[in-house]
């Protein structure tokens, strides 16, 4: 397992560097410069601000101080927002973020798995098909779309819960939880049928069966355990795709988290604030991809078997 | 058994999202009722300021935070926006109007305590001026004496810069020319006075990005100080004791809200999160006309729509091509019908009213003048003119009116135009660098006067973008306006420019802009003005008796 984690983590250098380099180039290409606004700014400004962000330098030359600076952990100034750090503001917007994610990710497998488990038990069957084609609607539901209607009902109508804010009052976070915790549910119903549907047909469930256990007792037991892998290994890159597509939901709740500085950054042509952004976005999608696949290893014996033979 | 596996699955839903909502009930009352009885003001303010320096900032929202916590040494009427005392009690003004003399209060303090006098100006203003600041509005400093000369780098001794401290509580100002909205320019955050030792504290005084203005370490000189600054989610400011004019101060503290999405300000707003929003969606206002909501303020605003046109462009150099576009624009119907909030239709670049000033424009809605213009410069019917290209940045609202005027130019004088929308900076680069044959524009002026809408289109101005350049304008907005004794003078000349400009047409104007903000019942003394910039100073908040404040249901 050590080595596995290891030589993964191996791989993650040459990953980093080349999300690091194609990034450097695109913001780089990219038309308009951070500078340019509807008001024309002065040549002496825009020869000022260049020097100060070492923008007058030959490409290559920022590009190598760039990583130096990244290397050290260093992101840089943001050239939106004077005098603010990309760090901080990473700092600044990640708490809000994070927390979002891990409720969106709480309502996702509470609902998801119930769903998927309850239609796997029943396959074809109206147990199997009402929650199916409601993954369905909540796969193609837009977050753009569903936040709004919850508002409007919950927000609006009934008054139970603020329309917006984090933080601010309590039970703000239900609404953007539930909105983006949707799509994920219905994904990771759809997920755990199907992981469930498999192992139910396995001679191991059929032999606790015969062995007269209760069905409850199987489930919970024997058949979660292998059912539920396909939704593991969906886990890291769900809570990676949380943290980094949280943007839609941030905007419609008025939540002061890390997607709104990362659009934001691209329509502004921050150029530091971008790069850092995509960098700690890959570094997360990087760990948590590795972490479930570490996770998946750990509940599924075949696998574990596979990685000690490959060491 | 199956139901007693479902049970065991219903079960923690059942009991996790009653929960969930009963712990979300328990808040009760809104951001509104509380402030109405705590005298918090709250206000949604469209973005995340990107600074609060006054000699960085620009923008609106950076705009109103600014005014909280600073002040200038003149402030103006929120209603009529005549020039009042602000730090200067009282100014005298030299016969030959260039040498403005003000005498300063005694009793004004930063919010530090430490007191405030007519040397803070000076190096406040020298620092300004400072290129390696990059601030975008030094040019708000170019009327004084020998100021455009020092930032540019041809006078390198401040002394020079007309702009001196008599004694602690005078300051003297030395313009080039006689400049009449100069008192305006007073109250303009750009021409803000900073706390020099705060500002040497955090950095050198001409350094960009010090963390002098942030929660802890910022001193003003304002009715109100920054008291949390929480990014992207809200900056709150309260009552500054030590305010020259604390004692009129009706307003607690006040919470700025980075308010983006519009359409979530609005719902805010509808749940009594908001006293005041920034904007509204256009689709909203219908409805709240029809509803007769009181909480809707629509008011004229110091802003034109228009068109640039690209006079290098082969078929759009003859002025006849381009009136007879002009001509064949619809303002009525684009107001009417598309924006809906009373926009003022547009024929002239100056809004009406501005300083006193009304535009004559013979600019008129006339298809069939414009055909007969179209046949003369050798299109008959548009035969033969080249499909032409209208450029606009993303935006929903500018594409519903290209849209309009594509249609209308077809409809009235059957050429064919091509829409082409580019991200706003992609835009702005095509703009600038002429890249672009009709591109859409908007011009908030900086302050009350028909300069600020005249001098954009100097041949070497920087806004001016259109290649169109004309030595007789020139003469009148650069030599002859600065000079002239009277008011009425200045204005007739203004005229006579506005008329070239109309006639050449390289920009054709659209409509004047409004401003559109939901304010609560409840805010006391909020004045529309066409700034848009009501005063914290003299705003209170009064709950009506026995009202709910949140309107909600039928929007």
């Amino acid at each position: 397992m050590l080595r596995f984690v290891f030589y993964r983590l191996l791989q993650a250098i040459p990953v980093l560097l080349i999300v690091i380099s194609l990034t450097f180039m695109l913001v780089h290409s990219a038309p308009g410069g951070p500078f340019s606004a509807d008001k024309a700014v002065p040549p002496e400004v825009i020869k000022a601000l260049e020097a100060q962000y070492n923008l007058d330098q030959p490409l290559w030359q920022q590009y190598i101080s760039y990583l130096g600076d990244v290397l050290k952990g260093d992101f840089g100034p943001s050239f939106k927002y004077p005098g603010r750090d990309v760090t901080e503001l990473i700092a600044a917007g990640l708490p809000a973020t994070a927390e979002l994610a891990f409720y969106a990710m709480l309502v996702a497998l509470v609902i998801g798995v119930s769903a998927g488990v309850a239609a796997a038990m029943r396959p074809n069957t109206a147990q199997d098909y009402i929650p199916m084609s409601a993954a369905m609607i909540g796969i193609c539901m837009p977050s753009f779309l569903l936040g709004p209607l919850l508002v409007l009902v919950f927000g609006i109508y009934l008054e139970w819960l603020p329309v917006s804010g984090w933080d601010d009052m309590p039970g703000d976070k239900i609404l953007p939880a539930i909105t983006l915790g949707t799509g994920y549910a219905a994904y990771i119903a759809r997920l755990s049928r199907g992981g469930m549907l498999e192992v139910l047909s396995q001679d191991y469930i059929r032999t606790a069966r015969a062995k007269g256990l209760s069905e409850p007792l199987i489930i919970a037991k024997h058949a979660l355990r292998g059912g539920l892998i396909p939704v593991i290994a969906f886990l890291g890159p769900a809570f990676a795709g949380l943290l980094g597509g949280s943007f839609v939901v941030e905007t419609i709740f008025q939540i002061p988290g890390l997607g709104r500085f990362y659009v934001q950054a691209a329509f502004n042509r921050d150029y530091t604030m971008i790069l850092g952004t995509t960098v700690f976005f890959s570094t997360l999608i990087i760990v948590f991809n590795l972490l479930s696949d570490m996770l998946a290893i750990w509940l599924n014996p075949k696998l574990r078997q596979q990685t000690r033979g490959e060491s | 058994m199956n139901n007693r596996v479902r049970q065991r699955l219903i079960l923690p839903l059942l009991l996790i999202i009653p929960t969930l909502l009963l712990s979300a009930c328990g808040g009760g009352e809104s951001n509104v009722d509380q402030g109405n009885r705590d005298g918090t003001l709250h206000w949604g303010n469209g973005t995340e300021p990107q600074s609060l320096d006054p000699h960085i900032a620009t923008g609106v929202p950076e705009h109103h935070i600014i005014t909280a916590l600073m002040e200038g040494l003149i402030g103006k009427d929120s209603k009529t926006l005549a020039p009042k005392p602000g730090v200067a009690e009282s100014w005298t003004i030299s016969d030959d109007g260039r040498v403005y003399t003000f005498k300063l209060r005694e009793n004004a303090r930063w919010s530090n305590g430490d007191p405030h006098n007519a040397h803070d100006y000076a190096w406040s203003w020298w620092r300004a001026l400072q290129p390696a600041l990059g601030n975008l509005y030094a040019y708000m400093y170019f009327s004084i004496e020998n100021a455009q000369e020092y930032y540019e780098g041809t006078v390198t001794d401040f002394d020079q810069v007309g702009v001196k401290a008599l004694d602690d509580y005078s300051l003297q100002v030395t313009l080039s020319n006689p400049t009449p909205y100069f008192l305006q320019l007073l109250d303009h955050y750009s021409l803000y006075p900073v706390h020099r030792a705060t500002v040497e504290k955090f950095g050198t005084a001409d350094e960009r990005g010090t963390r002098w203005t942030y929660e802890g370490n910022n001193v003003g000189n304002g009715a109100f100080q920054l008291v949390d600054w929480k990014i992207n989610r809200r900056i709150t400011v309260q009552r500054n004791p030590y305010y020259w004019n604390a004692d009129t101060v009706q307003l607690n503290q006040i919470v700025f809200y980075p308010t983006e999405n519009v359409v979530s300000e609005e719902r805010m707003f509808r749940a009594g999160q908001l006293h005041r929003t920034g904007s509204i969606p256009s689709d909203k206002i219908p409805v709240y006309l029809e509803a007769n909501d009181a909480s809707l303020h629509i008011a004229p605003y110091l802003g034109i729509y228009f068109y640039r046109i690209n006079t290098r462009v082969p078929q759009l150099q003859d002025k006849r091509v381009r009136r007879a576009l002009a001509m064949t624009i619809d303002r009525e119907t684009i107001s009417k019908s598309i924006l809906k909030a009373g926009q003022i239709p547009a024929y002239a670049m100056t809004p009406p009213g501005t300083m006193g000033y009304y535009p004559e424009s013979d600019l008129r809605f006339d298809p069939e003048a414009a055909r007969q213009l179209l046949v003369e410069a050798g299109y008959p019917n548009g035969e033969g003119f080249p499909a032409t290209e209208i450029l606009y940045n993303t935006s929903e609202g500018h594409r519903k009116i290209a849209v309009a005027i594509q249609q209308m130019w077809k409809k009235y004088l059957n050429i064919d135009i091509k829409l082409l929308n580019q991200e706003w900076k992609v835009y702005l680069d095509s703009e600038s660098a002429g890249n672009y044959e009709i591109s859409r524009a908007g011009w908030i002026g900086d302050y009350v006067d028909p300069n600020s809408f005249l001098d954009m289109f100097l041949c070497n101005g920087g806004n001016n973008r259109t290649g169109w350049c004309n030595a007789e304008y020139d003469r009148l907005i650069a030599d002859i306006a600065p000079t002239v004794k009277t008011h009425k003078e200045r204005l007739a000349v203004f005229g006579q420019a506005e008329k070239i400009l109309m006639d050449e047409l390289p920009v054709i104007p659209i409509y004047i802009y409004t401003s559109v903000n939901l304010v609560n019942d409840s805010v006391k003394n909020y004045a529309d003005n066409i700034l848009n910039q009501p005063s914290f100073t003299e705003m209170y908040l009064q709950a009506a008796p026995e009202q709910n404040q949140s309107t909600e249901g039928q929007h």
